[in-house]
């Protein structure tokens, strides 16, 4: 059964692994849900944040594929349950909402957004939260008209008190030295 | 090392010394002129060879890489230089051969710009390389060129490519070389775990009808001693993929002979009866498989394999080793039990009996009138006491010779596999001889084949490159013919073909040729080309709708394997 997962891959900061990555997932004609590329804790290394709908099988076989690649250092898949994430999102509204009732107003403070930047023609509001939140909040929004919208990709980090990569670092420099 | 001032071309040249090169397949053009140039003075130290198309250069780098184990490179310009090497770049890939492939690019100023016979290169080739990169500054270059090397020959090995701009070409700089041996994202192998080896070997002790899957994997790592002592020591009837010919003598007492579409009989249908499959450095290709979910399911599966993302792609593994197959059959021969399984072998004697009977007689030893494919590969073995080197094309004749040629020594057979490329023999070949020039090389084209790189006959005929090639002539694209009679209501869709005269193209280059149309010529044809010294262009006319038996029909069960149409 399909369903959403999110991709960490480790790499160097190289120019062209971002296609070297994309191309693995074209190739099979899987879609890519979002992308967001981030350097991690640790400094000149990359994480590419990825969300794909997909089955098990299939996830595990990409991501295999995805530590071929030789500037890729690690790859990791996980449920959403088992991380921690959001995305950000922005919304323009045209102002004379704002002022024509407290109805926008409203929605903005119960959605736990915010007013970013208020002009004389829009207001600009910015709600961070998963998918379904800020889809929600879209849709509370454009019963006045929203006229313009972005959504960023997903960023996420696991439970665990440091960045994955740095253990699998240590085991991997162990590794290098064992095999002559 | 002291540094020297010297422009990046010659630092191109210098690096590949550094990693031991003597031999470039390639052809010139604009952009990678400075490293022409540059190499103009090292003529002493590496050799050269002017290929007639890009493709040439790459197959021929292929070849030698096949025969030598060592990294085969390969020079192109840009544009339509470097994009005439993808089909070997895919060719490579996926039959994971080591090659550094440089081509020339314009100068970086005019990245982007659609400059005179500027194209997106590393965009192109980024699905068929193991790993490529831009050279924009002089300085990268040796750095560039000793990471290349590193990751085109070790753990998987496959093609590298690097492109390397005009200007950079052009630029000096203080050289100073250091091979790489590390990369700190890349893991060419895993070593070998002791638990998972310990796991293989319990499941080998209890098996009572074992069968041993071998491919190309074991030529890679150099297996081919610890292959033996492993069937020998345990007793296991060992069957090849095509790729993995060779790597036992064809006449080894537990060699079964080779999986696939058309394979032999008794390791394909055994396949499905054995209760464990022990499969070393081969991947599961469809044409080994057939039906996946009609593959094996009875048995547990044992895969040896240095790719982890290998390791349960098709076929599920019930105690994977993962590493290299050098160390890790090192290992399990440590921890297997003697034994024997003499009447397990007996059933698959029993099938090749049925295979002889049915098919294998009538193809190598033939009643009719016209000749068969099978009866000239039999005859260029026997002659050659089954040294030689074979490289073939692809299609009928390819599986044909696959087959029947036989083979005594490791790194002998040369053919495209996972890619089926047609076209390969003829520049392979050439690869082959510059690789192994004490080897007879056999190049087996089909009369299709031959025609998509007949040019390198120049190549041939210009560096005196004694090559046997014979050319299996049956006027069709022979297997998609074969595929048309068999699954399309024998409709010929465009596979039937007004050849030239082959004989006249070959003395037209200058080179030594005859065609055989009978019988009662073959055996002396064969024999003139041997003892010719030089290059030789066989034709054999053969029946023109004869084909490939066994088969297995694509999506069909290996079980259900065809011994005739
Ligand atoms: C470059 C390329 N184009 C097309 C094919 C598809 N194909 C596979 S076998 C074959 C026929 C080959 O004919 P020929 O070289 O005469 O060999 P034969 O099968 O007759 O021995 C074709 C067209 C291919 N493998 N490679
Ligand atoms: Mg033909």
């Amino acid at each position: 059964m399909k369903q959403e997962y999110i991709i960490t891959v480790f790499s160097e900061d190289h120019i062209g692994l971002l296609s070297r990555i994309t191309i693995i997932f074209t190739r099979r004609k899987i879609n890519i849900d979002s992308l967001t590329v981030s350097e991690s804790a640790i400094s000149g290394i990359f994480k590419f944040t990825i969300v794909i709908n997909e089955t098990p099988d299939r996830v595990q076989k990409v991501v295999g594929q995805l530590e071929k690649v030789v500037d890729v250092m690690k790859a990791f898949y996980n449920t959403n349950e088992e991380m921690i994430y959001q995305e950000i999102a922005l919304y323009k509204v045209s102002t004379e909402f704002l002022f024509e009732s407290d109805k926008v107003e409203k929605i903005v403070r119960n959605s736990g957004a915010r007013i970013l930047e208020l002009t004389r023609e829009y207001v600009v509001i910015e709600k961070t939260g998963h998918s379904d939140e800020t889809q929600q909040l879209f849709d509370e929004l454009n019963v006045f008209g929203v006229t313009q919208f972005i959504r960023s990709g997903r960023v996420a980090i696991t439970r665990s008190n440091i960045e994955r990569l740095s253990v699998f670092l240590k085991e991997r420099d162990a590794m290098l030295e064992q095999v002559d | 090392m002291a540094t020297q001032r010297i422009s990046g071309s010659e630092a191109v040249i210098k690096s590949l010394l550094e990693e031991g090169v003597d031999t470039i397949f390639g052809y010139p053009g604009g952009a990678i002129m400075p490293i022409y140039d540059a190499l103009y003075d090292y003529d002493q130290q590496v050799t050269h060879y002017l290929t007639r198309h890009e493709q040439g250069a790459i197959h021929a780098a292929e070849g030698y890489a096949k025969v030598t184990g060592k990294v085969g490179v390969c020079f192109a310009t840009s544009g339509p230089g470097a994009t005439n090497l993808i089909t070997g770049l895919a060719d490579a890939q996926i039959d994971s051969i080591p090659l550094v492939c440089i081509t020339g690019q314009v100068a970086s100023p005019l990245l982007g710009t659609d400059a005179f016979q500027e194209s997106d290169v590393v965009g192109i080739t980024m699905p068929v390389t193991k790993w490529n990169y831009q050279v924009t500054n002089a300085e990268e270059i040796p750095e560039a060129i000793a990471k290349a090397f590193h990751i085109a020959l070790t753990g998987r090995p496959g093609p590298v490519l690097l492109d390397i701009a005009k200007d950079a070409q052009f630029a000096q700089f203080d050289f100073e070389y250091k091979k790489c041996t590390k990369i700190r994202s890349y893991l060419p192998e895993y070593p070998v775990d002791p638990f998972q080896v310990k796991a293989a070997a319990d499941i080998i002790n209890a098996a009572k009808k074992p069968i041993v899957l071998f491919g190309h994997g074991v030529i890679i790592a150099h297996a081919e001693d610890e292959l033996k002592e492993f069937i020998e020591k345990t007793g296991i009837p060992a069957a090849w993929t095509l790729l993995g010919l060779s790597a036992l003598p064809t006449d080894h007492p537990l060699n079964v002979g080779m999986l696939g579409m058309h394979g032999n009989y008794g390791p394909n249908i055994k396949t499905n009866e054995a209760d464990v499959v022990i499969s070393i450095g081969m991947r599961f290709d469809d044409r080994v498989t057939g039906k996946v979910a009609a593959y094996a399911r009875q048995a547990k599966i044992i895969h040896l394999e240095i790719d982890p993302a290998e390791i349960n792609k098709i076929i599920k593994a019930d105690a994977p080793v993962l590493g290299n197959a050098k160390k890790s059959l090192r290992m399990l021969i440590d921890n297997v039990n003697p034994n024997s399984h003499r009447e397990w072998l007996d059933e698959f004697r029993a099938c090749d009996k049925i295979e002889y009977d049915k098919v294998i007689l009538h193809d190598i030893h033939p009643q009719k009138v016209g000749l068969t494919m099978g009866e000239v590969v039999r005859i260029a073995s026997e002659k050659t006491n089954h040294e030689a080197i074979l490289v073939t094309d692809v299609g009928q004749q390819q599986m044909i010779a696959s087959r029947y040629f036989q083979f005594k020594n490791s790194r002998s057979n040369v053919t495209s596999g996972g890619l089926g490329t047609m076209g390969y023999a003829l520049p392979a070949a050439m690869g082959a001889k510059i690789g192994k020039p004490e080897r007879v090389v056999f190049a087996m084209a089909g009369d299709g084949g031959f025609q998509m790189t007949i040019q390198e006959l120049g190549t041939i005929a210009q560096y005196n490159l004694d090559i046997k090639i014979i050319v299996l002539n049956n006027n069709f694209l022979g297997m998609v013919r074969q595929w048309q009679q068999l699954f399309f209501e024998k409709r010929y869709s465009f596979t039937e073909m007004k050849n030239p005269d082959f004989v006249g193209i070959a003395k037209a280059y200058g080179l030594a040729s005859q065609k055989v149309t009978s019988r009662d010529q073959l055996e002396n044809a064969v024999q003139e080309m041997l003892d010719h010294q030089g290059p030789y262009v066989l034709e054999v006319v053969v029946e023109k709708e004869d084909n490939v038996f066994p088969m297995i029909p694509t999506g069909a069960s290996i079980s259900d394997i065809l011994l005739e149409p």
